[in-house]
């Protein structure tokens, strides 16, 4: 029991802002951007201070509207918690300043029905992070989804049509999810995390509690998109107008496998969810080897790099799902260090891009030709993402993978093994093709002895700006990795795991 | 076979509501109208719907609306009243259900807006071209 | 081994590091950028080489820079082995920086400016690897080093460029991705601990045939060593402005693969163990066919840098013969060949460049009698050769002795077969080039008046390396005892 309030503002920071947001900016359009940045700012300023209290302290729970659990809703904040927080508000922040550049030009006067819908994703990707009710989740897993929907159909052209194809899925995965939750509350009669937790061990297994578990899991896999449930993911994403997807695509699929992991730790133990039920845990493991193989090759096809993106997206969900499964702490560890790292990487990954049609207008392969001469900084900062996403030191993405293939070989897992390292291949091979083209100017033949003067247009910096501090972070996480994984998420992992 | 059959008759909600939900679920991937696809959604969201509410139904169980000075002196017998808290819970679906269903029908409007038409193969060739 | 915590390990690499940003930012005063350059150099082999008296002496500098993974932290550490490698590198960088100074501007190359930036990124990651103190740091350096040198690989900006490049790419980051990852955290997940260790960490932790197979992912997968298959991308890489080809593909890349494999012998596996599976005797073998097969192919190759490249594969697989030898003199050797033949083997890359730029000639078969036009050049080439060869009194000779007194002293008579007769071929494939660019008549109706000697800038750098080849087979001390050091300690 806690006395300071500060985690319900972290929540309510966003919740209330979208509201002001919106009547303020009716008023104004000069009310959008500050609005914005001051609630994120203060979001992530708390997230940090909730962060050392709970490493400090440990677990902080939280009754809303002093309704004591298990009735009323409880909020939890465990540190892998609190580092989701943190997580979101700080690429939320560093999201939004591209955002409200490119939303000016792609939405204009529109730009407070957009950031009004922005926040309230935030503010439910941040209830994500605290909530300890398993209804609660599914209301808050429904709040974000909803306004991902609703910024999606902002788009021009397919837009709509692809918001309305992750509608139907969407809306499936949810709806199992709830259907799961049912099956728990059949057993069980509480609703809060722990609880239930409590009182499953009491109870013998089930084919219903078999049912609820797996209800819950395909449920949470739709919405992360698990290949092969992944198919709304890539023209969805794709279409989003380039603000939202900057927040986007960073945050929600790693969200909801935090949300797998919650599950798997606070409600079925990691008993039940990995060893109970023989093979299921191998099977999965295989599924995401295979997940991590086709959604690369997939991505290989692509001629559009927003859309390629889309698809390592995909792969990059295989990689945490068969973290999670391979049920050992170098398995685990990776997992979450990945929720991080790809998170980081997404972000600086969609920036560039962002920045890119900004400038020129597409993103098809074809268009990108001498980037590095028209918009350097930019393509020094994605070059910095795609080595993070192959899998270079010191960038952070080299350390989620060692912790993954580690856990893969300690679990002698060779498929999952086998496909990481392919997928880093083929990762390469990808982001090589880019950074070629990008290299490589057109109409070069034989000795260059001298060349036009290429002018350079940067994006502005309001989009520069987030996307250095992006790569930067990559390479401080990079090297950063022993004091985070020790630090933080080794506190995450229930002992004796 | 007596014992299925039985077993089958004393469980028929559920039938019902599994029957239910591969209609709307039929409806979701298989029709081409856009809109018939959301009438599915919503099938398929209120057979969920209906499971919840049934788990909390007691055989001569009334409706839990009570008289709050005789709950309060004399207690209330669990026995004679459902189970609210499921048709709360439900309540919460209900509205994320028409949440979900107004940001759908807005969502259609501009599809419709931008094609001329709600019919998926028709918007495909569209796009095609 | 008493290792001092000193900030030199980290200076020494991130002096050229740093020299970047000045180099990117005087890109339109090309005086100053080349000051910046030559500056970065020289203070580099300045600090190298003042450390050099605390590692003979038995002692070595230490340093940590971050705990990254349990147990592997990246660490700088300067031992015997890494101070050798480190000591001929930053000694050669500081000529091939003259060099490219005089090639650059003698051909008005574009994008000087990137070219020297990158270099300098990629000596720093070359004297990063040499001052590993584990397998992950020199991983680190290693990928570093792959990507610094594709904008130099690819520096011509045609399609011939863009297909090395590509190559180049596949082969070094696939094999790194591909092998030497997954062989590194299996080796982790066995010991617990990458540290480089004299003896090896390796012994007694796992099968013999999981020991052998991890050994066949390194070899393979350091293919910057150019172990064949995977030496395809060194003939691809001499599209490269020569004094890329000189440095990179003579001294710092290839001998980055070399020194990889070697530290992964000596101190992951150690010799001990190599020897009592006779994993040692299995490499020996496995290299020889690539140091034949190279010096075979390098005999049908016309283009001079290409015959240079094969040349080099298979030089450096003397290298990883001498270290799978276990044996005192074929350890000395291998090891010491990697400064011979870089000394040797630049001089000759230079020549190359050289000839080049006073001729613009790439071919063998066009360039008979150049040799009286350019008798310096030519007798550099002629003493660079014959280091190769091991002929005395050149350094080579000191090393191809060692090999052969190993392969004598440990009986195996196949390969005293393998290095006498790999010799005879670098012979026969390097002794017509100087006989005839002396002795052979011009090519009728080709015109050789115009054609001197190469500038000074040029000239200048490829004596000095050759008189080193020279200077070295009489004052090989510090080399010498430096390996010993590093061996034997």
């Amino acid at each position: 029991m806690t006395t300071s309030n500060l985690h319900i503002y972290i929540l309510a920071a966003p919740l209330l802002g979208a509201f002001a947001v919106n009547l303020l900016g009716r008023l104004s359009r000069r009310w959008v951007a500050p609005l914005t940045l001051g609630v994120l700012g203060y979001a992530t300023v708390a997230a940090l201070v909730v962060l050392a209290r709970v490493l400090r302290d440990g677990t902080i729970s939280y009754t809303v509207g002093n309704w004591r659990p298990p009735f009323g809703i409880e909020l939890v904040i465990d540190p892998l918690g609190a580092l989701m927080l943190l997580l979101i508000s700080a690429v939320a922040l560093t999201a939004t300043f591209s955002s409200l550049t490119s939303i000016e030009r792609e939405l204009p006067g529109r730009e407070h029905l957009f950031f009004t819908m922005y926040l309230l994703l935030i503010a439910g990707l941040t209830g994500l992070a605290l909530t300890g009710d398993a209804f609660n989740l599914y209301v808050l897993l429904e709040i974000t989804s909803i306004t991902t929907y609703g910024l999606i159909a902002m788009g021009r052209g397919r837009a709509p049509l692809a918001s309305f194809n992750y509608i139907i899925m969407g809306s499936i995965g949810a709806c199992f999810y709830l259907l799961g939750v049912g099956y728990l509350y059949l057993l069980t009669g509480t609703l809060n995390m722990a609880d239930i937790a409590r009182i499953l061990q009491g109870l013998q297994e089930t084919a219903a509690l078999a049912t609820a578990f797996a209800f819950i899991l395909v449920g949470l896999w739709v919405k992360m998109a698990f290949f092969p449930l992944h198919s709304w993911l890539p023209t969805a994403y794709t279409q989003a107008p380039s603000g939202a997807s900057v927040m986007i695509a960073p945050l929600m699929t790693k969200v909801t496998v935090f949300l797998m992991i919650r599950v798997i730790f606070s409600i079925f133990t990691p008993t039940y969810a990995f060893f109970h039920h023989p093979g299921v845990q191998a099977g999965i493991v295989w599924a995401a080897a295979l997940a991590i193989v086709c959604a690369s090759a997939l991505a290989l096809a692509q001629r559009d790099l927003k859309r390629m993106l889309t698809y390592i997206i995909v792969a990059e969900v295989g990689y945490m799902v068969g973290g999670v499964w391979l049920a050992n702490t170098q398995g685990m560890t990776g997992a979450i260090l990945h929720i991080v790292n790809d998170a980081l990487m997404t972000l600086c990954l969609f920036l560039a891009a962002a920045a890119i049609i900004y400038r020129t207008g597409s993103l098809g392969f074809d268009s990108l030709q001498g980037l590095y001469r028209r918009m350097p900084i930019t393509m020094a900062a994605f070059t910095v993402g795609a080595f993070s996403m192959i899998g270079i030191p010191p960038t952070a993405g080299f350390f989620s993978k060692w912790y993954l293939l580690l856990g893969g070989i300690e679990a002698s897992q060779w498929g999952y093994v086998a496909a990481l390292v392919f997928s880093s291949l083929v990762n390469a091979v990808l982001f090589f093709r880019i950074i070629e083209i990008a290299y490589f100017r057109t109409g070069e033949a034989g000795h260059g002895h001298g060349h036009a003067v290429v002018r350079v247009e940067e994006a502005p910096l309001m989009m520069l700006a987030p996307l250095v501090l992006a790569a930067l972070a990559l390479i401080a996480v990079g090297f950063g990795s022993g004091p985070l994984v020790n630090g933080v998420i080794r506190l995450a992992i229930p002992g004796g795991f | 076979m007596q014992g299925i059959i039985a077993e089958i008759v004393a469980k028929y909600n559920y039938w019902i509501y599994v029957v239910l939900m591969m209609i709307g679920f039929y409806a979701m991937i298989g029709k081409r109208n856009l809109v018939k696809k959301l009438i599915g959604l919503n099938i398929f969201q209120t057979a969920i719907i209906l499971f919840y509410v049934s788990t909390g139904v007691k055989r001569g169980g009334g409706i839990p609306i009570v008289d709050k000075h005789a709950a309060l002196t004399h207690g209330i017998d669990p026995a004679t009243v459902v189970n609210p808290l499921p048709h709360v819970l439900m309540l919460t679906a209900i509205v994320v259900g028409v949440s979900v269903t107004g940001v759908a029908l807005a969502v259609l409007l501009r599809v419709y807006r931008e094609y001329g038409t709600l019919e998926e193969d028709e918007i495909l060739e569209k796009i095609g071209k | 081994m008493a290792y001092v915590h000193s900030i030199w390990p980290l200076a020494a690499v991130l002096l050229p590091l740093l020299a970047t940003v000045p180099i990117m930012l005087s890109g339109r005063s090309p005086n100053l950028r080349e000051s910046w350059t030559l500056l970065a150099g020289g203070g580099m082999f300045a600090i190298v080489a003042s450390m050099l008296p605390t590692v003979l002496a038995g002692g070595g500098f230490v340093l940590t820079l971050a705990e990254v993974v349990p147990g592997v932290p990246i660490q700088l550490r300067v031992d015997a082995l890494g101070m050798f490698f480190a000591l001929v590198a930053s000694f050669l960088w500081i000529f091939t920086s003259v060099y490219s100074i005089g090639y650059m501007r003698a051909l008005e190359e574009h994008d000087q400016t990137r070219y020297f930036a990158s270099f300098a990124v990629a000596i720093a990651a070359t004297i990063g690897v040499a001052f590993s103190a584990n397998l992950l740091t020199l991983y680190l350096f290693y990928e570093v080093l792959s990507l610094s040198t594709y904008p130099l690989v690819t520096h011509e900006q045609n399609a011939e460029a863009r297909a090395s490049g590509r190559k180049y790419l596949t082969y070094i980051l696939g094999t790194s991705i591909g092998l030497v990852l997954p062989a590194m955290l299996i080796v982790y997940q066995l010991t617990g601990t990458l540290d480089f260790t004299h003896g090896g960490i390796l012994a007694g932790k796992a099968s013999p045939a999981t020991l052998s197979l991890l050994l066949l992912l390194f070899v393979l997968g350091f293919a910057k060593a150019g172990v064949m298959p995977f030496h395809g991308w060194l003939p691809a890489a001499m599209v490269a402005p020569t004094p890329v080809s000189a440095f990179l593909h003579g001294v710092a890349v290839v001998k980055v693969g070399v020194f990889s494999i070697l530290r992964v012998v000596f101190d992951i596996f150690g010799p001990d163990l190599l020897r009592n599976l006779d994993l040692g005797v299995a490499l020996t073998y496995f290299v020889s066919i690539t140091i034949l097969f190279a010096s075979l192919v390098a005999l049908t190759q016309d283009n001079l840098k290409r015959r240079l490249a094969y040349s080099t594969i298979g030089q450096l697989s003397y290298m990883i013969l001498g270290a799978g030898m276990v044996s005192a003199a074929g350890m000395t050797g291998g090891v010491l060949h990697i400064a011979m033949h870089a000394f040797g083997k630049i001089t000759l890359f230079f020549c190359a460049g050289a000839i080049y730029v006073a001729s613009h000639k790439k071919y063998i078969s066009e360039m008979d009698g150049l040799g009286r036009k350019m008798p310096i050049t030519y007798a550099a080439f002629f003493l660079g050769a014959l280091s190769i060869i091991g002929m005395p009194p050149l350094g080579g000779f000191l090393s191809k002795w060692n090999l052969l007194v190993g392969a004598v002293q440990s009986h195996q008579m196949v390969l005293v077969a393998v290095l006498l007769g790999s010799s005879l071929l670098n012979a026969a494939y390097f002794f017509p080039i100087v006989y005839r660019g002396f002795f052979a008549p011009a090519p009728a109706g080709e015109a050789r008046e115009g054609i001197r000697e190469a500038p000074l800038f040029c000239l200048l750098p490829l004596s000095v390396t050759a008189l080193c080849s020279l200077l070295l087979f009489f004052y090989p001390t510090v080399f010498l005892q430096l390996v010993q050091r590093a061996l034997f300690p």
